[in-house]
């Protein structure tokens, strides 16, 4: 296990990632690996042309909206822990661990994961999903395949299901509402292999 | 009447049989001849692009029943609809190819292959008439010609390695067994249309050395020996196999095992040390693990083999997922029916790559040893996804693809609002 070990080392204070994110040390190991090789000009650190490199996402409808939730506003660099933080969403629920009533909440837990799929919604960031945002994340899913007009159906029908206090904008508890009844540890969750 | 169609029926058939003869005897000259001097006329490496383009089609098909299915009652736009890109770009930040397709429960990538496919149902008609020519073709045409290869690559190899048998001890018969084991193997991986890509070769093992690879299917064998000449290490079996054997062990040294030696732990180390110490024998070839592995880990390395204290030349084999799961799990599976299976795949695509040697250190035992090669061995092998060859990798990323993914979820929509559309037409036209 020596050269596990050496580059476990190399990362900084890697205890206390793994302690907050709940990856295990090989999985650490691997997402260095992946980090490293997305930081292609080794800075030591991401940028959002290095998220965009990325073929896969590229191709993504939301794909801008994705590599902008690794950036907070006004950041333009993303290091190690904050890229390992952010993909500690999409870990699984560990169904076998203890809940300690006095632990702080878990970084994949079903509230924070809702938290995460909000804020791609929510651009400006204030705490409400517009109909103007929930048009713009239509426009980007549908691209030119639906008129305007179906386009502002889809959106006034979702708003008029989800909105209870009847501002309409779709609050964070209103979100939560809405999906009280779907999987989300199953949708919101990614296999990271050894 | 009856005597009028039966000239017809002799010439019809006369027709058919001379047809099918030339066409056998064309493509197993086609094949045979290149496995004989090891050139490739990059065939099988067009075919597997002209794979990938049909399973990106149904990929595209059926990446989208994952909305369809939801709840069985009509699609409308969901807020969690979201979820699914999100999950993807995520997975696509993670693990650029590797992790979509190996995600077992979920294949959302159908290769066509009913048996990865573990919630079929009728999505589209037009996806199950894929599937179904897909069916006559591999069943129908494929497996015929596979099978005819591999009868004849293991009848080869019998007969040719008796034959270099007869010849002295020298340098001519060691050229000639291994031109012949490589000759025959060319022939065993074009039977089971293997397209292998081989990285690093300058690491290739050497005579004193142990070959050590992580082991997902019997095919590792194959896939290895033709690239490089190794000594084998096995049981001794009865029957086919056994007469295999023998016929192998007589063109080179060979290691074989009667079953009651195998337990004798410290009779296993001598004559692999044995054989090891002569320079002029190959290099042996080992799968510490022991048994199939589902090609996502590498397990336990039993550490018998690396008690024997000379150069270890680790590679690791990754298999491409989207062609075909080459995994034997042997408690399910006897060897002919996996090996039926494997035929009738598209199919088999993986990469080797060749590391350092490796020695055991200063002050380390054999299980550091073992666990050491076992770790980079998996590491390379987990690093598929960024080193896979290039020829996989797709071409550049075309907008033609997101908007088809744009096109696909919007008939999904579109098919409510618009009450003219019916659902099931809405379906067929996917």
């Amino acid at each position: 296990m020596g050269s596990t070990n050496s580059t476990l080392l190399k990362i900084p204070n890697v205890e206390v990632l793994m302690q907050e994110t709940g990856f295990s040390p090989a999985h650490i190991i691997r997402l260095h690996d992946r980090f490293k090789a997305l930081d292609k000009e080794g800075r030591g650190h991401l940028c959002p042309q290095d998220f965009g490199a990325i073929k896969e996402l590229a191709m993504n409808p939301i794909g801008d909206r994705i590599i902008g939730a690794f950036f907070s506003p006004g950041k333009e660099m993303v290091d190690f822990h904050t890229f390992v933080k952010i993909l500690a969403h999409f870990r699984p629920v560990d169904k076998d661990r203890p809940k300690e009533p006095n632990s702080p909440e878990l970084i994949n837990s079903r509230s924070n994961k809702l938290k995460f799929a909000f804020q791609l919604y929510d651009q400006d960031k204030d705490g409400k999903i517009s109909r103007d945002e929930l048009l713009k994340v239509l426009r980007a899913m549908l691209g030119m395949q639906v008129t305007e007009e179906q386009l502002e159906s889809i959106a006034d029908r979702t708003i008029q299901e989800a909105d209870l206090d009847r501002d309409d904008a779709i609050s964070f508890e209103e979100f939560r509402k809405s999906l009280e009844k779907v999987n989300i540890d199953h949708k919101m969750s990614i296999r990271f292999l050894r | 009447m009856e005597s009028y169609l039966f000239p017809f029926d002799s010439l019809i058939c006369m027709l058919l049989g001379i047809s099918f003869t030339v066409l056998f005897t064309l493509l197993l000259v086609f094949i045979i001849v290149p496995a004989i001097f090891g050139v490739s006329f990059g065939i099988r490496r067009l075919y597997m692009k002209s794979l990938i383009k049909l399973f990106e089609v149904s990929e595209l098909m059926l990446s989208m029943s994952v909305i369809l299915q939801r709840g069985g009652a009509e699609p409308e736009f969901d807020m969690s609809d979201i979820f699914y890109f999100c999950r993807r770009g995520v997975e696509s930040i993670v693990d650029d190819e590797v992790t979509k397709r190996f995600t077992a429960e979920e294949l959302e990538s159908w290769n066509l292959l009913t048996r990865s496919n573990y919630n079929f149902h009728h999505i589209s008609t037009r996806l199950t008439a894929l599937w179904g020519v897909g069916v006559l073709i591999r069943y129908g045409f494929l497996l015929p010609l596979r099978v005819t290869l591999a009868f004849t690559g293991v009848g080869l190899l019998v007969v040719l390695t008796s034959i270099v048998g007869l010849f002295p001890n020298g340098r001519m018969k060691n050229y000639l067994s291994d031109k012949v084991h490589l000759m025959c193997y060319r022939i065993c991986v074009r039977a089971l249309t293997a397209i292998i890509t081989y990285h690093d070769s300058e690491n290739k093992p050497k005579n004193g050395g142990i070959c050590v690879a992580n082991h997902t299917s019997p095919i590792d064998v194959i896939i290895l020996a033709s690239d490089g000449c190794y000594a084998m290490v096995g049981q001794v079996h009865g029957g086919l196999m056994g007469v295999i054997q023998r016929a192998m062990v007589k063109a080179c040294p060979h290691i074989w095992f009667e079953r009651s030696e195998v337990k004798d732990r410290h009779l296993v180390a001598k004559r692999l040390s044995d054989h090891i110490a002569d320079k002029s024998k190959l290099p042996i070839l080992i799968f510490p693990e022991g048994t199939c592995i589902n090609n996502t880990s590498v397990m336990m390395f039993k550490k018998g083999s690396f008690e024997i204290g000379c150069r270890v030349y680790p590679v690791a084999i990754k298999y491409d997922p989207r062609f075909g799961d080459a995994f034997w799990n042997s408690s399910k599976f006897g060897m002919v029916n996996y090996l039926l299976r494997m035929m009738s795949s598209w199919a088999i695509v993986c990469s080797v790559w060749y590391l350092p040697p490796m020695s055991r250190m200063e002050g380390e035992d054999a299980v550091q040893f073992a666990n050491r090669v076992k770790a980079a061995i998996a590491r390379k092998g987990g690093l598929a996804d960024l080193l896979w060859d290039g020829g996989l990798k797709r071409g550049k990323v075309k907008e033609v693809f997101k908007e088809e993914q744009q096109k696909l979820y919007s008939k999904v929509l579109v098919g409510n609002i618009w009450p003219t559309f019916s659902y099931e037409q809405n379906i067929e036209s996917v």
